[in-house]
């Protein structure tokens, strides 16, 4: 695309991602008022978490008794001001709870689609060049099975293997508790905690992005220029690196962005079975307290991710390939 | 009739799993029988190993059977899929529908309305949605079928966008019937073979989504599922694998079984597709 378009492209898909984010408030605010009872009670976390006194400031500061286009007005402001509430049980604002532990979920979720992305086009790109052959099926098998067995699952199976019966790899947590470690130990102990979740979270992506790049590299080596390429004799190595995988990982990079969401729901299950100390971590034990002001604001968090996500991907996508119409 | 069958008989991994969908189904229905009383009730010494003391599959750390856990929680796995699928499809045709067969501002609307849909996190807007109308059966089924109409939505929009212009359509115009009937008994009978491959897979992807939402303690309190009894076992799975094992192969092969079956549907329902494939599927 012309580089003189970029900043039109750029506005356009700035303003469409600030109505998702905002459509996504107004969504939290619906949900606050149609849970059963008390929205002040709602806010602070039910069972019996907060005392009179607090609620009745919830009640002022939220303005309850003012009418609804009001109070979501007042919600918005603070949303917008990043105030994603109080978490009355851990006695913090919700936000610094989420900015603490995001760093571990972007390095879980981060190291899981590295390796889903590279180890699933590697053997999508295997899966396409021996259609047919025995490899093809192993392939499509085990493609099949990661698609259908669960997430938490895999991950409580990679801990009863490696941490309970080869005593490998540790089942949870990021660090090792009690020894102090720097530089390369620290690194190290760190990998090895991260190996068994993020294989976890990627196992399944690494099925889909397979599955994905074996169906597109076998569309675009049917097509014209491809068979040009190989009239005019060039290797078949360079057929497939330069001609079809470059045209095929289109789609993928497009597959994978609309899959960031799913990517981000699962690090909660991921992180729930290996204590992983981030945000779906935090969700989880939100769940547990019922502490549902912690829980509008991870979904709120991963939604604006998930939002910044697409743009990134929607802008690399059209600077790659010049063939993308820029469209709102 | 006859032809579906042959088609759909020749994709022999379609057949083994419909033969594995019909035993989980006979399973679930024979539950009662094969385990009366309640799955909840202690059957024996706890975290007794597999085999022994006539427990087939073991006991947890209450001593309830894991086999009739995984007996009763396989109905409502079964009717959670079910129940939620339905759900979503009266949501996704009603609103594919509309955008295919009306267009324009309409069409641009309920797309909107899908993108938004499609953009969050559905994993944690379905959590939310759980823990926020308090977790039942009811609540577990709603939030399933809120975070999975937008495929549906997408194809039968595309259906009704290429269907809605053919001959036959505007041959029923041009007769005056009204747009409701039109719509409902020369479309969709027209539109049905992508939206029943679709709801096999959304069975499927349904039944994970409930196990993870029980696996988290989202559960309906009172009914046994297969994500609870995973996991009740996640914390003991050094003491006892068979807590966390048995259930987990259960989800497993009921949701390949499931998968199985929406490919040889597919294949079934769309011959030309199955022939350019070459039958390596």
């Amino acid at each position: 695309m012309e580089l003189s378009r970029l900043p039109g492209f750029l506005l356009r898909r700035g303003v469409k991602a600030a109505i998702v984010i905002l459509a996504i408030v107004v969504c939290n605010f619906l949900l606050i008022h149609a849970a059963p009872g008390d929205p002040a009670s709602v806010i602070a976390g039910q069972s019996g978490a907060a005392d009179e006194r607090f609620l009745a400031q919830l009640r002022e500061q939220f303005g309850l008794d003012k009418p609804l286009h009001v109070q979501l007005w007042i919600y918005l402001k603070g949303v917008l001001t990043l105030d994603l509430g109080f978490s009355h049980r851990q006695q913090q604002p919700v936000w610094t709870l989420i900015s603490e532990r995001l760093p571990a979920t972007l390095l879980l979720t981060g190291a899981a689609f590295a390796f889903a992305i590279t180890a699933g086009v590697t053997l999508g790109t295997l899966a396409a060049r021996r259609v047919g052959t025995w490899a093809d099926s192993v392939i499509t098998v085990i493609a099949l099975t990661f698609y259908a067995t669960p997430l938490f699952w895999v991950g409580l199976m990679l801990v009863l293997f490696f941490s309970v019966w080869l005593e490998w790899l540790p089942s949870f947590g990021m660090a090792t508790v009690g020894v102090e470690l720097h530089g390369i130990d620290a690194a190290l102990d760190l990998g090895k905690h991260l190996l068994l979740p993020a294989l976890t979270l990627g196992l399944f992506y690494l099925a889909v992005y397979a599955r994905l790049t074996r169906a597109t590299m076998l569309e675009v080596a049917d097509q014209d220029f491809v068979k040009t390429a190989r009239a005019k004799g060039v290797p078949e190595g360079q057929v497939v690196r330069r001609h079809v995988l470059r045209n095929a990982l289109l789609p993928v990079i497009t597959f994978a962005g609309i899959q960031a969401g799913q990517l981000i729901g699962g690090s909660i299950l991921v992180e729930t079975v290996f204590a992983w100390p981030g945000i779906g971590r935090l969700a989880f034990d939100a769940l547990l307290a019922r502490d549902y002001a912690v829980l509008l604001g991870v979904f709120f968090c991963t939604s604006v991710m998930v939002v910044a996500f697409n743009l990134a991907t929607d802008l690399l996508y059209a600077v790659v390939d010049p063939r993308v119409e820029v469209q709102g | 009739m006859s032809d579906f069958w042959r088609r759909f008989r020749r994709n022999r991994g379609a057949v083994v799993g419909l033969v594995v969908l019909v035993l989980v189904i006979a399973v679930a229905a024979l539950a009662p029988v094969l385990y009366p009383g309640s799955p909840w009730d202690m059957a024996t010494a706890p975290f007794v190993p597999p085999g022994e003391e006539g427990m087939l599959l073991g006991s947890d750390s209450l001593g309830r059977d894991v086999a009739a856990g995984i007996a009763h929680g396989a109905r409502i796995s079964l009717m959670v899929g079910a129940v939620s699928t339905v759900a979503a499809l009266l949501i996704g045709v009603t609103l594919g529908a509309v955008a295919g067969y009306l267009g324009g501002v309409a069409d641009d609307a309920v797309m909107r309305f899908t993108e938004f849909f499609q953009t969050i996190p559905s994993f944690v807007f379905a959590i939310l949605l759980v823990a926020i109308f308090t977790p039942t059966i009811g609540s577990v089924v709603f939030a399933i079928a809120v975070v999975s109409w937008p495929p549906v939505a997408r194809v039968v929009r595309a259906e009704f966008l290429s269907l809605r212009s053919r001959e036959f359509v505007q041959a029923a115009e041009v007769l005056g019937k009204s747009r409701i009937a039109i719509v409902v008994t020369d479309i969709l009978p027209n539109a049905l073979s992508p939206i029943v491959v679709l709801s096999s897979l959304m069975v499927a992807s349904a039944i994970l989504l409930e196990s993870a939402l029980s696996f988290l303690g989202l559960g309906d309190p009172n009914l046994m599922t297969w994500g609870f009894l995973i996991g009740s076992g996640r914390s003991v799975i050094r003491l006892a694998w068979w807590m966390s094992v048995f259930p987990g192969l259960a989800i497993f092969v009921t949701v390949l079984a499931l998968n199985l079956v929406g490919e040889g549907l597919s294949d079934a329902l769309n011959p030309r597709l199955a022939r350019q494939r070459g039958g390596a599927a």
